[in-house]
Parts: C-alpha cells; sequence; structure tokens
C-alpha cells in the first residue's frame, strides 16, 4: 500500500486522526499530543498496524519527542507516530500493554533520554550501570570524562 | 633463540643426555609456549581473535590455546572495546588468573580507546587505565597475523624474566636499554651455543 | 527433553527435597553468551524460572557520536555496531541518507551492495549456526562453518581491503568497483558454498544429538513473535512469513527471484534450519546479481564531502541477517546529523530471552540464546 491509500485509508477508519496526519520524505507521520497518544496507538493496531518497530526520542531542546516507528504487515507500510514532551518532567505513556516490543525500547529510552513512561511495568536503566548520573542523548548532558573531538570536520 | 632451543643438537653432542642450563631459561621456555590465553573477546575484534584460532590461522601451532576460564589461563587477550560497566568484570577476570599472567591489548580499542576515544561517554580509553599491558596491537581490527605477532613478541620478552623473587620487575627496566630481547643479550648470560 | 525435565521435577518433590531457588550469574564474559551478555538466572534444582538478561555492557555510544560527526564519518562507526555484519547497518545508513539528501546511487552501486550485503548474510549466519552449535558441543560444525566464512571474507578483503570493518557502503554507491575476475571467484564460491550447506546441513541438523538438544527448545508463537517486534530468522522461524527483502522491496531485489524459508514450530531447530536455508536464497541471488550487473560508475558523480541536507528525518530498513534493522537520521540542516537511531534487530530479539528460556534447563538457555543470534554490538550499540 503506499502513502496516499494508506492516508485515505486512515481518514476513512478515523476522521479524527486526519488532520494530524502528514507526509514527509514519502513516510506518513502522525503527530498526536501526549494525551492521545495511547488511543491513537490503539487506533492504529486495529488499523493494521501490529508490529512496533522502533521507539526513539528526539532531543528538541524545548521538548522531547517521542518517535514510534509502527509496520503493517498486512499493507506492507510503515509509518511514523510521534509525539511531543515537555523538557520539565518528561513523561509519556507506555505502549506495552499495546505491544510487549515496547518494553525493552522504551527501557532505552528512558535509560539514555530520562523520559519516564506511565503504566511501564519495570522502568530501570537498560544499557548504562543503575547508578550512572545524567542521560547523555540529551543535548545537554555534561561529563567530564568525554573528550570533545576536535572540530576540524 | 634460546638455548633450549637447540637441545636436539644439545643431546647429539653430549650422549648422556645432559644439558647444563640456568632454571630461569628452562622455565622462561616453557612458559614462552604453552601461552594458554584467556580470550577477553568484547567487541568487533573478537571476531579476529575467533579467526586467528581456527583452521586457516591456527593458533595452536604456537602453543596459544583459548580456553574461556580465567584460571588455567596465562594470557589475557583482551579484544575489544571496553566500556565503564564492563572494566570492574575484566579486572576481576584478571585478577582471578594465577600468576604469573601477561595481557595482550588487541585493537585500537584496547590500546587507546580507538575510533571512541572521542565524544564516546561510557568507553575506558585503553585496557592500560586499569591493567598492566604486556604487548599492544594495534589495528581496527588487527589482521590475526598480528595478533600471533603479539604472541611471538610477547615470547621473547617473557625470555627475559626471572622466576627469582623481586627480580621479575627487572624487566622493565631491561626494555629499553637491550635493543634484542633476545636470550644472549641478558646480562650474565653467556650463550653457549651462540659463541661455540 | 521436556519430559524428562518435568519427571525430574517430580523426583525431588517438595516433602524430601526442599526446594530451593537458586541464582546463578551468566557472564558478562561467557563462551556461550556470544559476546558480552550477563544473565541472571533463578533456576529451581537445574529449570530456569527466570532468566533476566542484563546487557549494555558494550554500550559505546555510538548514537552521541554519530551528533558530532559529519554524515560520511558517521559510516566507519555504523561498521562497528553489528561486527558480524558489517555491510548491514553500512546500507541501511546509507539509505536513510540518501532519502534525506535525495541522492541518486548509480545501478551498478546497487547490485554491489546487493552482492556483498548477500555475501555478509552468509557469514553472519555461518557464525551464527557455527557458534549456536559449539554451544551444544558441536565443535567441528563451529569449524566448518567458520571456514566459509573465512572465504567470504577474503572475497571482501580483495573487494575493499577490509576483513571486518568495511566501510563499504557509502553514500551515493560503494567505495571501491569489484576488481577483475572477482565475480568469477563469487561464482566458485557460491558453487562450492551449496554443497558445504549441504555437508553442514547432514551433519548438523540431521544429528540425533543436535535434534535432541534444539528441537522443541524455546519455542516462540507466530503472535508473540510479531508483538515482540521479532523480525529475521527468529520470527521466520515462527512461519512468519516477513521479510523486507520481498514484502517491503527495496533496492533492486524485485529483480531476483528467491523464496523466504520458514519454519513451523518457532523452536531453536527451526530458527537455525531457516538460518540454512537463507544461505541457499543467497547464493541464488548472488548468482542473478552477479549475472544481470550493469556496468557503469559506482558513485554518484559530484556529491560533496559535506552531504547537508534540509531539515528533516528519514527512516530506511533492509533486512539484515538478524532481522529488520532499521535507521532513523534526524537533520537540522547542518552538516551534521542531529540525531542518528539504529533500530537493531538483535535487541528486539533478545528481549525475548526471558519468556523462551523458561521452563527449561540451564544447559538449554545457551541454546535459546545462540537460536536469537545476538551481536552485543549491536545490542548496546
Ligand atoms: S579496535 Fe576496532 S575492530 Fe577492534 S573492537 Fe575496537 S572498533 Fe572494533
Amino acid at each position: 500500500m503506499n502513502i496516499d491509500e494508506l492516508r485515505e485509508h486512515l481518514c476513512k477508519e478515523h476522521p479524527d486522526l486526519c488532520p494530524l496526519f502528514s507526509i514527509e520524505f514519502g513516510d506518513g507521520v502522525l503527530l498526536v499530543d501526549r494525551g492521545r497518544l495511547f488511543d491513537a496507538a490503539a487506533d492504529l493496531k486495529e488499523l493494521g498496524f501490529d508490529r512496533l518497530g522502533m521507539v526513539t526520542a528526539v532531543d528538541r531542546d524545548e521538548e522531547f519527542e517521542l518517535v514510534y516507528r509502527l509496520t503493517s504487515r498486512a499493507m506492507s507500510c510503515g509509518m511514523f507516530l510521534k509525539c511531543r514532551v515537555p523538557r520539565e518532567n518528561p513523561r509519556g505513556r507506555s505502549l506495552v500493554p499495546l505491544w510487549p516490543a515496547a518494553l525493552w525500547q522504551e527501557r532505552e529510552v528512558y535509560d539514555l533520554f530520562g523520559i519516564e513512561f506511565e503504566g511501564h511495568p519495570d522502568l530501570r536503566r537498560i544499557l548504562l550501570p543503575e547508578d550512572w548520573d545524567g542521560h547523555p542523548l540529551r543535548k545537554d548532558y555534561a561529563d567530564d570524562r568525554m573528550i570533545r573531538r576536535p572540530d576540524y570536520i | 633463540m634460546a638455548l633450549v632451543d637447540r637441545i636436539g643438537a644439545a643431546l647429539d653432542r653430549t650422549p648422556g643426555g645432559i644439558i647444563l642450563t640456568s632454571v630461569d631459561a628452562v622455565v622462561d621456555w616453557a612458559r614462552g609456549r604453552s601461552l594458554w590465553s584467556m580470550p577477553m573477546g568484547t567487541a568487533c575484534c573478537a571476531m579476529e581473535l575467533i579467526a586467528a584460532s581456527f583452521a586457516k590461522f591456527d593458533f595452536d601451532r604456537l602453543g596459544t590455546f583459548p580456553r574461556p576460564d580465567p584460571r588455567h589461563t596465562d594470557v589475557m587477550v583482551v579484544a575489544g572495546t571496553i566500556t565503564r560497566k564492563m572494566a570492574p568484570a575484566v579486572k576481576r577476570l584478571y585478577e582471578q588468573m594465577p600468576d604469573p599472567k601477561w595481557v595482550i591489548a588487541m585493537g585500537n580499542c584496547a590500546v587507546s580507546g580507538g575510533i571512541f576515544f572521542y565524544d564516546s561517554y561510557s568507553v575506558v580509553r585503553g585496557v592500560d587505565e586499569f591493567l598492566p599491558v604486556d604487548v599492544y596491537i594495534t589495528g581496527c581490527p588487527p589482521r590475526p597475523e598480528s595478533l600471533q605477532d603479539a604472541v611471538l613478541q610477547l615470547r621473547e620478552l617473557i625470555a627475559t624474566e626471572s622466576i627469582a623473587p623481586g627480580v621479575r620487575r627487572q624487566r622493565e627496566l631491561l626494555l629499553p636499554t637491550s635493543g634484542d630481547l633476545s636470550f644472549g643479550q641478558r646480562p650474565g648470560v653467556v650463550d653457549e651455543g651462540e659463541s661455540g | 527433553m521436556t519430559m524428562e525435565v518435568e519427571s525430574r521435577r517430580e523426583v525431588s518433590g517438595e516433602d524430601d527435597l526442599a526446594r530451593q531457588e537458586l541464582v546463578v550469574n551468566v557472564g558478562p564474559s561467557h563462551p556461550s553468551t556470544h559476546g558480552v551478555c550477563r544473565v541472571i538466572v533463578h533456576v529451581d534444582g537445574e529449570v530456569v524460572t527466570k532468566a533476566e538478561p542484563v546487557i549494555g555492557y558494550l554500550h559505546r555510544g555510538i548514537e552521541k557520536m554519530c551528533e558530532n560527526r559529519t554524515y560520511l564519518q558517521v559510516v566507519p562507526l555504523t561498521d562497528r555496531l553489528d561486527y558480524v555484519g558489517s555491510m548491514y547497518a553500512n546500507w541501511a545508513y546509507c539509505r536513510a541518507v540518501e532519502r534525506l539528501a535525495s541522492i541518486r546511487v548509480p545501478e551498478r552501486a546497487e547490485y554491489l551492495r546487493v552482492i556483498v550485503c548477500e555475501m555478509q548474510r552468509i557469514a553472519s549466519h555461518m557464525m551464527a549456526l557455527g557458534s549456536s552449535a559449539a554451544d551444544t558441543g558441536a565443535a567441528s560444525m563451529f569449524i566448518y562453518a567458520f571456514d566459509e566464512r573465512e572465504r567470504i571474507v577474503e572475497l571482501f578483503e580483495e573487494l575493499c581491503g577490509a576483513r571486518l570493518t568495511y566501510n563499504y557502503v557509502r553514500p551515493g554507491g560503494v567505495s571501491f568497483d569489484a576488481p577483475e575476475g572477482w565475480t568469477d571467484r563469487l561464482k566458485d564460491f557460491t558453487n562450492n558454498h551449496r554443497t558445504a550447506l549441504s555437508e553442514m546441513d547432514r551433519l548438523f541438523f540431521g544429528n540425533v544429538i543436535a535434534r535432541g538438544r534444539m528441537k522443541g527448545i524455546g519455542v516462540l508463537s507466530a503472535e508473540d513473535a510479531v508483538s515482540w517486534g521479532a523480525s529475521g530468522p527468529v520470527a521466520r522461524g515462527s512461519g512468519v512469513n516477513w521479510d523486507l527483502r520481498k514484502h517491503d522491496s527495496y533496492s533492486v531485489y524485485p529483480r531476483f527471484d528467491f523464496d523466504v524459508p520458514t519454519g513451523s514450530n518457532g523452536d531453536a531447530y527451526d530458527r537455525g534450519r531457516c538460518r540454512l536455508f537463507e544461505c541457499y536464497e543467497s547464493c541464488r541471488i548472488i548468482e542473478q546479481a552477479a549475472a544481470q550487473m550493469p556496468e557503469g560508475p559506482v558513485k554518484t558523480d559530484g556529491l560533496s564531502r559535506l552531504i547537508s541536507p534540509r531539515p528533516g528525518d528519514a527512516y530506511d530498513h533492509i533486512e539484515s541477517a538478524r532481522g529488520s534493522l532499521g535507521v532513523y537520521v534526524v537533520s537540522e540542516g547542518g552538516p551534521r546529523p542531529y540525531r542518528v537511531k539504529f533500530r537493531s534487530p538483535a535487541f528486539c530479539n533478545l528481549a525475548l530471552l526471558p519468556m523462551l528460556a523458561e521452563g527449561h534447563t540451564l544447559s538449554d538457555l545457551v541454546v535459546v540464546l545462540g537460536s536469537l543470534d545476538p551481536v552485543f554490538g549491536e545490542v548496546d550499540r
């Protein structure tokens, strides 16, 4: 299924999500707000997106952008689900009840970005040791053991 | 190289089968030729470490046999990136190895952090931050031949050691002054075979 | 196997031998964990009641490092992710950058990419099969499999000069064209490799010990495979017919005729066999690609070394030996990526370990782990 068919299909089934849908670099993007994240994900799952491929975040100065990549086997296509959370007290909803695949991936986002997921059964650091200070993938992460590379491009 | 390498010829000359040599020479010879390695392969370099001990490169012919158990091994080959989370485990494994023990740092990561020297928040920049390294091999990854060369280098290093208490530590002092580390060059030991 | 375990459980009944849970630490340096994985295993007698993987011993912060390098300088870092299959991460990253910066790739380069990735698949599967065989005690299988891998590595060395970290696929093409006579040697290789594969099939998968050790161990249902995000041979072993090369086809894959082998039982044996059959299919693809490969350049002309895509984000994925490997690149317009994320299949597959290992014996834990084929460079990044 190509991207325009996907948009049509989505608009037909879930008209409320339609205005949030956009196309970037040939990929469908659904940008929802925090309160709606879980429901939107559940709707998409019903629509046929049966795999949660990737959970990650991007540090956008004021806020964090949570990025979910969903793929559908039946429709042979993928799309993004995005959601912005404020930098102060970043919290998202856990998608573990929908896809257990989120179990480790959300832990990773928590570890590297410090975003908490409500409803996650086991939110601990996964890659770094438990006693690590800070969340390294934030842009303002400072670590005096880290040597910056000289700027010679 | 060492006296004991010419055992066959020596036995020919003395039909009774008597060889006179120093205890150090025999011990060093024995140690240098059966270096069982503890493959501390953590990352990409571990692949070359495996390759070195398999059919094509055949590590066994140097008497080096990978044995993933610290208590049976003489030399730890640190192959791969060591992170802050991993370092305590490596140190602990090193401590479990029986004396005498040596360390080969294989690959740029183990030497200095390599490609992860800059910008990485979790990589230890070289195992020599917490282990005494005897031989460094550069390369990312080094070829298996380099690892074999490192074992030969380590042999020569071992040949300069002594089992006398306290003397072993002198080898660091010996290193920079003697260009050739072969047995005959060692102060106080005259290599009979070389002169005769 | 499972029956034995149950009977053992009965013998150590509650009245005479008090059941006691023991916590066993496996790793992080253990020969059967295929890298630096630590598993904290709770055992009751010999039966695993809970297995909790602890990862991150090889977390090198590659994603953070990417943010301070130009788009081209990131490519060597991608080599170090999945070090058993470096070409995949190269390619997946380059695809994402090419999508972001709208770079066109010459056709010959696409063919070369397909060829090296299929070779890499064989090399990686050989490593997976060999090491999981070694875990079950079949040491000779490891030596045969590694020998096959060594042949591929030699071909790679001829192509790009490196044995392990190839840095071959670059944005806009590949770094070198195939040397003269390389495709002929490739053909020799695939011919010999087929024979070796059938030998290995008989030697290992036909072996009664291997069957006993692997059949019925670590059974993964198709539904779980999908909802846990498993991909690659792990999902296909459970009968999930999902291969990006076929079902979300990219590059020149639609031009080739190949099948996607799937298993039916979802146990360690089926996963292993899937890998073996994929090698046959890879041979087929390599032969077709080598025959169809057009002449022409292998790099896009006039591509600046400082690629600066317009702001935006792009995701692209390829089917690596372990599953769908995705790369997500965010650009803010500068010469450096703003964020690079590697969606690693091994990470998602490894998350299944607690579920699959439960109820098996401790010695089967390594079989389950081996059948998931994790590579820790990629799991921890
Ligand atoms: S030196 Fe290179 S090949 Fe070896 S572990 Fe480090 S990055 Fe990997």
